[in-house]
């Protein structure tokens, strides 16, 4: 018997309700008559703590309130790719269509489609031994992703029925005979959202996430199975990075959550990502994503739940064996969600009015990230990434969240005003940013991409390093006192700047750089870099070699596509050359 | 009839408790009577058991814990919308000030809104014409945009806010549009230089007003800018019209939330400000935008001042995190005569990629754009090296950025509050300006657009 009580107490998203003391903590309670849906967060006594997922203006003492039971769950089967829920994982397109345009309360539409019927091929037989994990079956649900329907956690056995055919997602396709009775299994499956999916094995994260963006490439590179944070100031490009990311990562699947923020930027993505194709397999990127989205103007306390709802679909995905990767944007508002739970329970607050155990609830969050052996008799390896944005007061990253979150991530891509102001995109600061993968991801990257790879990139970050030195010269006593090498490394640097690290997200080329166009572009530069270093050498003057026509082609070959780049980066080679020796011999001269 | 409760136990600033009551809900909004007859409002921030707790929307001067009564009237606060608001001015609280008659409502809605499906909204792409060169050209106003105004005490935002409103058009459409103005805290000069700008266009006709001025009650600023929004979704989404939503002043409105917290004794986020007021604030912004199923809009341009010119204060930062960008004025830039004093590097529209090229203003739009900014970026650069080092100490192409940039704030920034530029004009500025520099430096303008347009 589910325990049933009364409102005691309402003050905005959070409910008292006495009568409750058969309840247990974080169930799924239901609200008044309006069966709003909310959760046990504290219990004292008889009188349970609860927040309401809805807007709960209009309730009063005396209304009903039942507990459900169970806690906040998830629906977990064919039909998640390609829609767009709530914070809670109800189908914003479903509600659509049922309530209208703007949100109402009360609405009841179940996560995943009821009536729709999906081929369900079968891969076992009957008499098989299965046990957690394990394959039973596909469903294609969309051209690129292929579900596979797994026994559910806790259940293993002997097959003692199975059907390939149509079903629905509450149809039974298989009864899996166990110690404890017959156990019948849909497509659909659910699991609670604030407890990790369960895997065999963590691995070490030595297979980097290529994203296209020679930044993150290049400079500062995320594992597969890694966890970055993008911190910046409002205007610094945090939403392009996090959608850059989920356009051309090279992920399977791409779970992403807007947290508290713009109601036009979860549009964005349910406009363009449908028109936009996957450069691996052709297919819309529609086909690979899910969207969860809690909005700043809908109800608070959904948004503190939504980064678990989108993290455990994005579990759910790994452990069929795909790669995962995991937006969260903003977990500042994730964070403010909490502190404002916090103050209604008046709870003693820590820093800044955070609760105290902030810095914990986030360690949780980004440690179901990671590359693992799945649960389930094979080897099967999936991975999931997770890259949260990170909205800081002003930009200034000494607050509380973006310091709890720095102590977890490995990868931190800092994004500066100074940069966005200037227009280059994406804003990461070359020289405050870090990845923690780098190391490990070098055998990688030497013998997948290049052997010189990071020989290559090492040189890039001492030049820019090197600049950084010297701009603090030429504030001081100008351009005129340095030297003809570190003038050269100065314009070296300037062209790694611009014609590097910038890229311009909404440029057809641009957008999308592969590991190979991201190797010749460094080498190219560099390239230039050490032959005008030795036409120097040779005599040449420094103005010529700063101002080679040569220099405007390099300046243009992110624009080359990826057919186009092996045979220009020859040609632009060999004009670097032929530039160098006549700057020389007209100096000569 | 409700039921009448005189067990008032509390008042403390905007603050009252109720004791005793029965059958109250959460967010109800109800009467205050006073001795003498009067009727003030107010609503429920929090009941427990039998105790609840309201806040005021007028002052408490006059109430007597002994002789006030209360009413709770069992539903939240509500506006009486019809098309007969346009050319009406009204109070914080939606009540009539023009000294005309009541609105003879065609139907009442709760000031609060719902928030907006985003699978239902219509993603903001029109151009909206603005005749300022800095925003046409390079911070782009589209319908349903929220673009806020930052600006500081002394600055003349109501001058460029006032001009938007004029020169506003869509290019090559004739539809209804509105102005919704929402003043919070302003000074009477400042509304009535508002009244009197939308009156010399005859704009005033197509326009509805709640005025809060700075000595009406402060806590009433917290209703003002949701009555005004509730009647711009009216216009916008029930008569399919452009509505442009001017509100000033948010600092205002965000000090009166602080003093209904402060009162309230909750645990004060930054500067004391109420650690949802990140949420307050999106629920005003968020109702801006378009939506499947209607033809109107929404867009919102909502002024704040920033106290002591500071971007980092709560106010513009929060602001700045549910906007689509904004709009900085520059008291450096008001200094040197600038008009407007737009300081176009840190200002920014989101939303000007999908308005902007081919078809809807010009194809070298997004190019020139990246190049004017990139430009005027190391021109400032170069300026600044100029002061402590002396113009010798610059290059040559340094120099020629110098001098770009120069020209870029007289000619392209400062035109005045009274010109009108269509965008073929901006733009060509924009040209005129960047043929200050050789060729090779416009490495964001790819060559098509150099040789139809640079060569020219």
């Amino acid at each position: 018997m589910f325990s049933k009580g009364t409102i005691k107490k309402v003050a905005g998203p959070l409910v008292i309700a006495e009568g409750m003391r058969d309840a247990n903590m974080y169930d799924v309670v239901r609200v008044s008559k309006q069966r709003l849906i909310g959760e046990i967060i504290e219990i004292h006594g008889d009188q349970a703590s609860i927040q309401v997922y809805e807007e709960t203006s209009g309730l009063g003492p005396g209304e009903e309130v039942e507990s459900t039971g169970a806690p906040l769950s998830v629906e977990l089967g064919p039909g998640l790719i390609g829609s767009i829920f709530d914070g809670i994982q109800r189908p914003l397109e479903g509600i659509m269509k049922k309530a209208g345009s703007n949100l109402k309360r009360g609405v009841e539409v179940p996560a995943l489609d009821r009536g729709k019927k999906w081929q369900f091929s079968a891969t076992v037989k009957v008499g098989d031994k299965v046990s957690a994990g394990d394959e039973l079956g596909k469903v294609e649900e969309t051209s690129v992703v292929t579900q596979k329907i797994m026994v559910p956690n806790g259940v293993s056995g002997e097959i003692i029925e199975i059907n390939s055919g149509e079903f629905s997602v509450e149809e039974t396709v298989a009864v899996i005979k166990t110690a404890k009775g017959e156990e019948k299994i849909t497509l659909m499956q659910k699991w609670p959202v604030r407890i990790g999916r369960p895997y065999k094995e963590k691995l070490s994260p030595d297979i980097p996430l290529v994203t296209g963006q020679r930044v993150i490439d290049t400079m500062f590179p995320i594992a597969k199975g890694g966890v970055a944070a993008v911190p910046g100031p409002f205007g610094s490009g945090k939403t392009v990075v996090q959608h850059q990311l989920a356009k051309w990562a090279a992920a399977d699947i791409i779970v992403y959550i807007g947290c508290g923020e713009r109601g036009n930027e979860m549009t964005d993505v349910l406009n363009e990502f449908p028109e936009l194709k996957d450069p691996k397999t052709g297919s819309s990127l529609m086909e690979r994503t899910v969207l969860i989205a809690n909005t700043s103007d809908m109800p608070v306390a959904a948004r503190e739940a939504s980064i678990y709802t989108g993290i455990t679909i994005a579990e759910y995905f790994r452990d069929m064996g795909y790669t995962v990767a995991l937006m969260a944007d903003s977990t500042s508002r994730w964070a403010e969600a909490l502190r404002e739970m916090s103050g209604r329970l008046e709870e003693m607050p820590g820093e800044e009015g955070y609760p105290a155990y902030l810095g914990s609830r986030l360690a949780q969050f980004y440690e179901r990230a990671g590359r693992v052996i799945v649960n389930g008799s094979g080897k099967t390896e999936g991975a999931l990434s997770v890259i949260g944005a990170v909205s800081p007061p002003g930009g200034d990253i000494s607050e509380p969240v973006s310091q709890a979150t720095l102590r977890i991530v490995k990868v931190f891509w800092g994004l500066d005003s100074s940069l966005a102001y200037k227009r280059h995109f994406p804003a990461i600061n070359w020289l405050t940013s870090y990845s923690l993968y780098t190391d490990m991801l070098s055998g990688w990257f030497s013998k997948n991409a290049a052997d010189d790879w990071m020989e290559y990139r090492q040189k890039l970050m001492n030049m820019l390093q090197e600049e950084s030195e010297l701009e603090e010269i030429v504030k001081l006593v100008g351009m005129d006192a340095l030297s003809a090498p570190d003038r050269l490394k100065l314009e070296t640097a300037r062209s790694i700047r611009e014609d590097f690290l910038h890229q311009n997200a909404f440029h057809e080329v641009d957008t999308y750089t592969s590991l190979n166009k991201q190797y010749l572009m460094m080498k190219l530069i560099m390239s230039y870099y050490d032959k005008a270093s030795e036409g120097l050498e040779k005599g040449a003057s420094v103005e010529k070699l700063v101002g080679l026509p040569v220099r405007e082609q390099i300046g243009r070959f992110k624009y080359y596509t990826e057919d186009e780049v092996n045979a220009e980066a020859q040609r632009i080679d060999k004009q670097i050359s032929a530039e160098v020796d006549e700057a020389v011999k007209t100096t000569e001269d | 009839m409700p039921r009448e409760y005189r067990t008032i136990q509390e008042v403390a600033g905007p603050l009252m408790l109720v004791k005793d009551v029965e059958n109250v809900k959460y967010d109800e909004l109800g009467e205050i009577e006073l001795p003498n007859g009067e009727i003030r409002r107010c609503k429920v921030l929090e009941i427990n058991g039998s105790n609840a707790l309201v806040q005021l929307f007028e002052n408490s001067a006059g109430i007597n814990l002994a002789e006030s009564k209360v009413r709770f009237i069992g539903r939240s606060m509500e506006l009486a919308v019809s098309d007969d608001m346009l050319s009406r001015v009204f109070d914080g609280l939606g009540r009539p000030k023009d000294g005309g008659p009541e609105i003879i409502p065609e139907k009442r809605l709760d000031v609060n809104g719902t928030p907006m499906n985003p699978a239902a909204r219509n993603y903001p792409s029109e151009f909206i014409q603005t005749g300022v060169s800095a925003i046409d050209g390079l911070n782009t106003l589209v319908r349903g945009q929220k673009l806020p105004i930052f600006s500081a005490s002394g600055l003349p935002h109501a001058n460029l806010a006032a001009q938007i409103a004029r020169q506003a058009t869509v290019l090559g459409k004739d539809e209804q549009f509105a102005v919704v103005f929402a003043a919070m805290g302003i000074t009477f000069e400042e509304s009535n230089y508002f009244i009197e700008s939308f009156k010399e266009t005859g704009a005033i006709d197509r326009t509805v007003m709640f005025v809060n001025l700075a000595n009406d009650p402060a806590v009433e600023r917290i209703a003002t800018p949701k009555m005004a929004l509730t009647a711009a979704e009216y216009l916008a989404f029930e008569k399919n019209m452009h509505v442009l939503v001017i509100m000033t002043d948010i600092t205002n409105y965000a000090d009166a939330l602080r003093e209904v917290s402060a009162a309230r004794k909750e645990v004060p986020g930054r500067r004391g400000y109420p650690g949802y007021m990140y949420t307050d604030l999106a629920t005003l912004y968020e109702r801006a935008g378009r939506k499947k199923g209607s033809d109107g809009s929404i867009t919102l341009i909502p002024i704040l001042t920033m106290p002591e010119d500071d971007k980092t204060h709560p106010i513009p930062d929060l602001t700045g995190y549910i906007t689509e960008g904004q709009v900085i004025l520059s008291r450096e830039l008001y200094r040197k005569g600038l008009m407007p004093p737009i300081d176009v590097l840190p200002s920014l529209s989101r939303l000007k990629d999908k308005g902007i090229g081919e078809g809807k203003t010009r194809a070298d739009h997004a190019n020139t754009m990246n190049q004017l900014f990139a430009a005027y970026a190391r021109g400032k650069e170069a300026k600044e090296l100029m002061v402590i080092l002396g113009e010798a100490a610059l290059t040559d192409i340094d120099k020629l950025y110098a001098r770009f940039a120069d020209e870029f704030e007289n000619k392209y920034v400062s035109q005045g509050y009274e010109t009108n530029r269509t965008i073929e004009e901006t733009l060509e500025i924009g040209w005129e300006l960047l043929r200050i520099l050789p060729r090779s430096e416009l490495k964001r303008i790819s060559d098509e657009y150099l040789d139809k347009y640079y060569e020219k």
